[in-house]
């Protein structure tokens, strides 16, 4: 008990001398990431005084005894006593480093009892989040339009937040425990908030999880942390913690506006409509790679006039559900979104197919 | 042994019994290109090695300059982002794979045999094909680029499912990996064989220089886990192109399989880069100490420690993935354990220095940089092996600085060192101090400059492997990639300095030229003749050496 409140006791203070310091963690914002900064100072501390010691001696030895200096060297190499002590002593200062750091592993494994469950899947390059409880969910995409990124033809002007804005936040009430459970489409990536001290890899074909009770209403802001292709470095994660009322305010709002966007089963799309639906869909999804203007770039094709764009349907559709080579497999998305999007890429960039695809026919591919 | 080592140098009386006289007489060497094609020789192979591993390190190091160059600001400017991914993948792949290992390997080809008192290798000709492996292994990575696609982009550690998604580049590389493989499993039993069997008469094994203890211990490290990493590609490939579904959920496999196969090889191999380096800064640091190395035995035990803990450590790598909380704990108290042998050998090396009487030529300087450097990269490895720290560190800036401080400053280092130590005797001349001072201080100071800022960027939350990044990481970024080129052009300092030396640097090297040397390989002429030790050292020779060193009384 002595051990903890002298760790607590050191730990604390440099954490706040240091807060917002460039040079250390993000000033953490909940209980796990506050006790990892603590845990992080405490050990830095031990390292600082060994530090010290070592270099303190090997710099002395530097020093003095140099053959400039007329010193003469002494002819010993071993001392059994000198050679215990130094294995013991490193020995002992793990065992009360790890002590603290296996309480914090045992608690940030504990997902128990959560009072919000988030489902949080990685798509090629997006988030994709489902809320459990409430049934909704929605993706979340870099919200920094692609001509800020490219500074190919010299500097363009950036917002604030470049690379870590999204146009849909993750929104959690404050002080709640929040459980996170990740899971991929495609390959692996990882989701990861620094001042909230988590981060847990999304795998595909298994869910894992872990979990964070935010302290203060905020915003907070992390990216993908496991190399996922491309577009790694363009899928952001953004938290929004927000008071309990206006978190059930927001959920409200979602559960309506899930309900709106569901598309009727039973709706006839218009060659029109679903064209129109689609730019919204390709935008989203696929202009990463193949440009807005359908152009592609690098090893990515071109649609305009791309033989698949302008061939049979049923090649388009497959390519779509089934991908090659560089581009994952969109089976993620609805039928509907399918339909959409491939009749949007059959009726633009100069294409002029003049066909369109249903849903149903989408459906049919599947099979 | 004694008999052993018989059998293998029969006894001519034609000759004297030192055995510094000139070669030659086993045989005439082939010349022109046959020399190399042809290479049986230790020395020639160990050159061959070296030499590659320096076009490999500056090809590695041009990939690692066009990385900084991107990163330099926020934004794209010169690359798009999977080539960007290509070029860390190949960075990392050529640095590991063609760089620093053959690098290592060509020293041991080089030293080994001199410093144990054998003629030349075990396997000659094994050890012609273990590098002839590794030009067509380097190939077929530089022609990944030009595939369709591009070159492999899913890091050096081929994660799949994105590995199993890429191009043919990656094909390429998993080819690469399974020819390097071969090579280091054959230059490994090459190695283990020499030092098994071909020492001097009176070295037993508690008495061979630390260098060759940790080559013995690395070379059965490579025996041991580079099956392994050729296991693991191999399912790769399979799953690419076989319709395996080893790593694929779908079909009842785990991507995490992967990484638990591949960590398996990936941490013994972090001690295959490190261990050798050991080795070296423990013949240096007693030569320029004047005093014999201090612990040598506990030196040994830490070597064996550190092999046998890098085999439970490997979940370390993979602290995110969602281990139950009992293998989280698992692989960090065993990897925090490996603390207390590393920290055994840097209190021994400074046991070492300590009250000796010390000078600082250029291998000097380059083994105490090693020491400051790796004992800093120990310490972030120390804040790494604790699981809930490594859970808001894992995968950013941070681990690239510490296994930079621990790769570059230490296997790099201890390499510059060794090539300096070691270069009166390759070339017989000496090289140029003081230009060999200005690398190593040019270096030590562009290092800090280049990693040192990263170990903030990991903490402010900088994912690795990203071709672009938010605008408060820019200060720390900036500074980075001036000290990366700064490194790169320091660089330009040793190719000159070794080019000099070849061609007679500043004057000739004695036979000795480091006053506190007491291994065999000095009481060969220098340069080394092509044969050298084709009679083994007499024992008194070998025992005034051991004495010296302090391993015989």
């Amino acid at each position: 008990m002595l051990l903890r409140r002298l760790c607590a006791a050191l730990s604390c203070m440099p954490a706040f001398a240091f807060a917002d310091s460039l040079y250390t963690f993000q000033t953490p914002q909940s209980s796990i990431a506050n006790r990892i900064n603590d845990l992080h100072t405490w050990i830095m501390l031990i390292i600082v005084v060994i530090f010290v010691v070592v270099f303190g001696l090997m710099f002395y030895s530097i020093f003095k005894h140099r053959k400039s200096q007329g010193h003469v060297s002494r002819n010993f190499h071993e001392n059994t006593v000198v050679e215990v002590a130094w294995t013991i002593i490193p020995a002992l200062i793990l065992a009360v480093m790890a002590w603290p750091a296996a309480r914090l592993v045992l608690d940030q494994k504990d997902t128990r009892e959560p009072d919000v469950t988030i489902k949080a899947t990685g798509y090629q390059w997006q988030w994709g989040y489902e809320y459990l409880d409430y049934g909704f969910g929605y993706r979340s995409h870099l919200a920094t339009p692609r001509a800020q990124i490219e500074n190919y033809k010299g500097d363009v002007a950036k917002n604030a937040e470049y690379l870590l804005e999204v146009d849909e936040p993750v929104v959690v009430p404050m002080g709640k425990r929040v459980r996170v459970m990740t899971t991929a489409n495609d390959v692996i990536h990882s989701w990861y908030i620094p001042a909230l001290g988590v981060k847990q890899d999304a795998i595909p074909g298994f869910i894992r999880d872990t979990w964070f009770t935010a302290d203060h209403i905020g915003t907070y802001r992390g990216q993908c942390t496991e190399l996922c292709g491309r577009d790694h470095g363009y899928m952001p994660i953004v938290v929004k913690v927000v008071s309990d009322a206006d978190f059930k305010t927001w959920v409200a709002e979602q559960q309506k506006k899930a309900k709106a966007a569901q598309d009727d089963p039973n709706k006839k799309w218009t060659k029109d409509e679903l064209i129109a639906r689609g730019k919204t869909v390709f935008e989203a999804n696929c202009a990463a790679c193949h440009k807005s203007d359908g152009k592609g770039g690098g090893p990515f094709p071109a649609l305009a006039g791309s033989k698949i764009a302008t061939g049979p349907k049923d090649g388009h559709i497959h390519i779509v559900l089934t991908g090659k080579n560089a581009m994952p497999s969109w089976a993620g998305l609805s039928d509907t979104e399918i339909a959409a999007v491939i009749s949007y890429e059959r009726n633009s960039f100069g294409n002029h197919d003049g066909d369109f695809v249903l849903p149903a026919e989408v459906k049919a591919a599947r099979k | 042994m004694t008999t052993a080592t018989e059998t293998l140098h029969p006894h001519d009386a034609a000759h004297d019994e030192h055995a510094s006289h000139g070669g030659g007489h086993h045989g005439a060497t082939h010349s022109g290109w046959r020399r190399w094609v042809y290479a049986t020789n230790h020395k020639d192979i160990g050159t061959m090695y070296l030499w590659f591993a320096f076009s490999m390190f500056l090809l590695g190091g041009t990939f690692a300059l066009c990385i900084r160059a991107e990163l330099f600001q926020p934004g794209l400017q010169f690359w798009q982002p999977e080539f960007f991914n290509q070029l860390t993948t190949l960075h990392g792949v050529i640095m590991v794979f063609g760089a620093i290992m053959p690098a290592f390997t060509g020293l041991m080809n080089w030293q080994l045999p001199l410093m144990i008192g054998a003629p030349d290798m075990a396997f000659a000709r094994m050890n012609n094909w273990s590098f002839w492996l590794l030009p067509p292994a380097a190939l077929l990575l530089i022609i990944s680029l030009f595939m369709p696609g591009g070159g492999p982009g899913a890091g050096w550690t081929f994660y799949p499912p994105l590995s199993v998604q890429l191009g043919p580049g990656m094909d390429f590389g998993i080819f690469a990996i399974h020819l390097m493989g071969l090579s280091s499993i054959m230059g490994s039993i090459n190695i283990v064989t020499t030092i098994l069997n071909m020492r001097a008469p009176g070295m037993t094994l508690l008495k061979m220089p630390l260098f060759a203890w940790t080559s013995l211990v690395t070379a059965y490290l490579l025996i041991a886990v580079a099956p392994v990493l050729a296991g693991a590609v191999t399912m790769l490939l399979t799953d690419r192109h076989f319709g395996t579904h080893f790593f694929n959920a779908a079909g009842g496999g785990d991507p995490i399989l992967f990484q638990h196969v591949f960590w398996f090889f990936g941490h013994p191999e972090v001690y295959i880069m490190a261990l050798p380096a050991f080795g070296v800064v423990s013949q240096i640091l007693p030569t320029f100490s004047r005093k014999p190395l201090f612990g040598y035995v506990s030196m040994v035990y830490a070597v064996c420690a550190i092999a046998i803990l890098s085999f439970m450590v490997w979940g370390h790598h993979m602290f995110a993935v969602g281990f139950p909380a009992t293998a989280q704990l698992f692989y960090m108290f065993m990897t925090m354990l490996i603390a207390v042998p590393t920290g055994v050998k840097v209190f021994n090396w400074i046991a070492t220095m300590w009250q000796g009487s010390m000078t600082f030529e250029t291998p000097m300087l380059f083994a105490i940089g090693f020491l400051c450097l790796f004992t800093i990269g120990g310490f972030s490895g120390l804040v790494l092996s604790l699981a809930p720290v490594d859970i808001a560190l894992h995968g950013t800036y941070y681990v690239v600085a510490h296994f930079h401080y621990v790769l570059v400053a230490g296997a790099l280092f201890s390499l510059f060192g060794a090539a300096y130590y070691w270069l009166p005797k390759w070339t017989g001349y000496m090289y140029n101090e003081r230009m060999g001072k200005i690398h190593f201080w040019w270096s030590m100071i562009s290092f800090n400059i280049t990693f040192f800022p990263m170990h903030f960027l990991g903490l402010a939350g900088m994912p690795r492997r990203i071709p672009d990044y938010a605008l408060q990481f820019t200060t720390f970024n900036e500074i980075a990639s001036v000290g990366a080129f700064l490194f790169g052009f320091a660089q330009i300092f040793f190719l000159y300095n070794v080019i000099h030396t070849i061609r007679g640097g500043v004057g000739p090297a004695p036979a000795k030229p480091w006053d506190g040397a007491h291994t065999l390989e000095w009481e060969v002429d220098s340069p080394a003749p092509h044969h050298t030790w084709e009679t083994p050292p007499d024992e008194a020779l070998v025992r005034r050496g051991l004495v010296a060193q302090g391993l015989e009384h």
